[in-house]
């Protein structure tokens, strides 16, 4: 080892320790807001994953943490089977979804890929409301267990820390290095002898293992679970942008838009509750104008020119 | 010449787009440390028939065998493995890696799978090889049109291919350009490299091709050494048109 990676290892253990101390130190309202916030990094962030290289942006986050959500309340609540069984479930049925997913849409580009997720995800959002209406009954699902907000943040963390050491070993790997050339150059990618579709699938699969499973331990937290609620096309445009924000050429860039984002998005909703769209749109312009890179490419920017 | 295997054959190779064929029934063949040209006026098929031999495009009709195994029904990935390695004719480079990481991914996914040291070692000797071993560190899209070919070249030749593809390598450089150009290529040749050259510029046919075949309209019009091909009269007539 390096003496930068030494470094880079310091600071992540350091974030690590100071992360998982939140729940000490603060508690209530901002560990709430703390638990949204480390939701929003191991989605954002295991997200970034694909798009970061692909540049295919993908509207599915909702559906993956919808079915971890729903059928971990299905289960509790309808089957009595454990929490930890379900997730398991949930990430093995959400994997082999994106599998699927992945597969029927490598022909598609660009904006066809984004329509084709963000259509999939509201078909299967109004399946599982129909199913759960006329078949299981329309009564809510409850999701009792002992959890409390620290263990559901303890736990998130958990995912995220895992995300990010995944990040770390693909960039490291042959699979991260075709991601670099496909995303450069898909017929140049091809060409050199890199399966593009197994690459490209593979890590849309991991996306969805995530979600799939942040679904899952954050659906404790709201105890009472529709399928409307989980499913949620706002959580997909959410994670898009806090990803775009910080940036996506760097691992830990969503990190950087994350936070901010977050935080601002908890103030406009207990000041001014009708203007989040809103917010979310500005937002978006902000990164198109003035923000191409993300955080992550402002701040390089910036040190480039203090260095010279 | 006549003693070494086949290592390529096109079986009524032909592909058409729509209505338009664009390769009719082509056969032909390549034999091992062979350098053979494929010439041919302005949207003759020769392209088009590199896309089909690298599996970026697949034949309506025919067959491609490489060292006796069918290719034509396989991806281009797998193709690319399995030893046929190309240029494009309008260059592609890897805009946003360095020169460097171009040269090794041809290193690290073709035919060699090298990895760390072994890949960057062997993308580095390919660099000096063809030129631009002070230019490594630069990103590649700082470079000049000649350099960016020669990224391309290395990047083909990283993959240690049983044969390489050249779609007009060579067009677009200045007279001096040409020479070095030419000379590389020579160069690849004498060590027993395996290669199909699409080219317009009939001086390096003539100094590098030992066969060479002509197209027209997506058909094979003629074929044997550059001299006897260029001073066949139904060449002449396919380009500079029928009177
Ligand atoms: N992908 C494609 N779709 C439709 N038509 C195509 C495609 N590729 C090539 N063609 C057509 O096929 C014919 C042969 O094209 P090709 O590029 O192979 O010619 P070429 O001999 O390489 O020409 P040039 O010397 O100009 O490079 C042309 O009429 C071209 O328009
Ligand atoms: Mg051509």
């Amino acid at each position: 080892m390096n003496a930068a990676s030494v470094k880079n290892l310091s600071i992540a253990i350091v974030c690590i320790v100071l992360a998982a101390l939140i729940p000490f130190v603060f508690n209530g309202y901002w560990l709430s807001i703390a638990l949204t916030a480390m939701m929003y990094i191991a989605l954002s962030t295991s997200w970034a994953l694909f798009s970061g290289p692909t540049h295919y942006i993908s509207l599915a986050s909702g559906a993956f943490f919808g079915i971890g959500g729903y059928l971990v309340a299905t289960g509790m609540s309808d089957y009595n089977l454990s929490f930890w069984l379900m997730m398991a479930i949930a990430a093995v049925v959400a994997t082999v979804l994106a599998a699927l997913i992945g597969m029927a849409t490598l022909r598609l580009s660009g904006v066809y890929f984004v329509i084709f997720t963000l259509g999939l995800a509201e078909m299967i959002r109004n399946l599982v409301s129909w199913v759960q209406n006329n078949f299981l009954g329309s009564r809510g699902l409850y999701v009792l267990t002992d959890f409390t907000e620290a263990h559901i943040y303890w736990m998130l963390l958990t995912v995220s820390v895992i995300v990010f050491a995944l990040g770390w070993v693909i960039s490291q790997s042959r699979l991260g290095f075709a991601m670099r050339i496909i995303g450069n150059d898909e017929t140049v990618a091809r060409h050199v002898g890199i399966n593009t579709a197994k690459a490209k699938v593979l890590l849309f699969m991991t996306t969805g293992f995530f979600a799939a499973i942040v679904g899952a331990i954050i659906a404790p937290r709201y105890s009472y679970i529709e399928p409307n609620l989980v499913f949620s096309p706002e959580l997909s445009f959410l994670v898009v942008i806090m990803a775009l924000l910080g940036g996506m050429h760097r691992l830990w860039g969503p990190l950087l838009g994350v936070i901010p984002f977050t935080l601002i998005w908890e103030a406009i909703s207990i000041w001014l509750p009708n203007f989040t769209t809103l917010f979310l749109g500005l937002t978006f312009l902000i990164i198109v104008y003035f923000l191409p890179n993300g955080v992550v490419g402002l701040l390089e920017k910036l040190r480039a020119r203090v260095a010279t | 010449m006549n003693t070494a295997r086949t290592l390529l054959e096109t079986i009524n190779l032909t592909k058409s787009f729509g209505g338009l064929v664009a390769v009719n029934g082509l056969n032909f063949s390549v034999k091992e440390r062979e350098v053979v040209g494929i010439i041919g006026p302005n949207g003759s098929g020769k392209t088009t028939v590199l896309n089909l031999i690298s599996g970026a495009l697949r034949p309506t009709v025919g067959s491609i065998q490489l060292a006796g195994q069918q290719i034509s029904n396989k991806s281009a990935h797998h193709i690319a493995r399995n030893g046929v390695a190309r240029t494009f004719q309008l260059v592609r480079v890897l805009p946003g890696l360095s020169v460097t990481d171009n040269v090794m991914a041809g290193a690290v996914f073709g035919r060699k799978r090298l990895w760390k040291n072994h890949a960057l070692n062997h993308a580095e000797s390919l660099l000096q090889r063809v030129g631009l071993e002070d230019k490594r560190s630069l990103p590649v899209s700082s470079l000049t049109y000649i350099d960016q070919k020669r990224v391309e070249l290395a990047r083909a030749l990283a993959g240690d291919p049983q044969i390489l593809l050249l779609d007009e390598w060579l067009a677009g450089l200045n007279p001096s350009e040409l020479q070095t150009g030419i000379a590389l290529i020579q160069s690849l040749s004498e060590e027993g490299r395996t290669i199909v050259l699409v080219e317009h510029v009939m001086d390096a046919i003539r100094s590098l091709c030992h066969r060479c075949i002509v197209m027209n309209s997506g058909q094979l019009l003629a074929s044997g050494t550059p001299d006897a091909v260029l001073s066949d009269s139904a060449v002449i007539t396919a380009y500079l048109g029928e009177d």
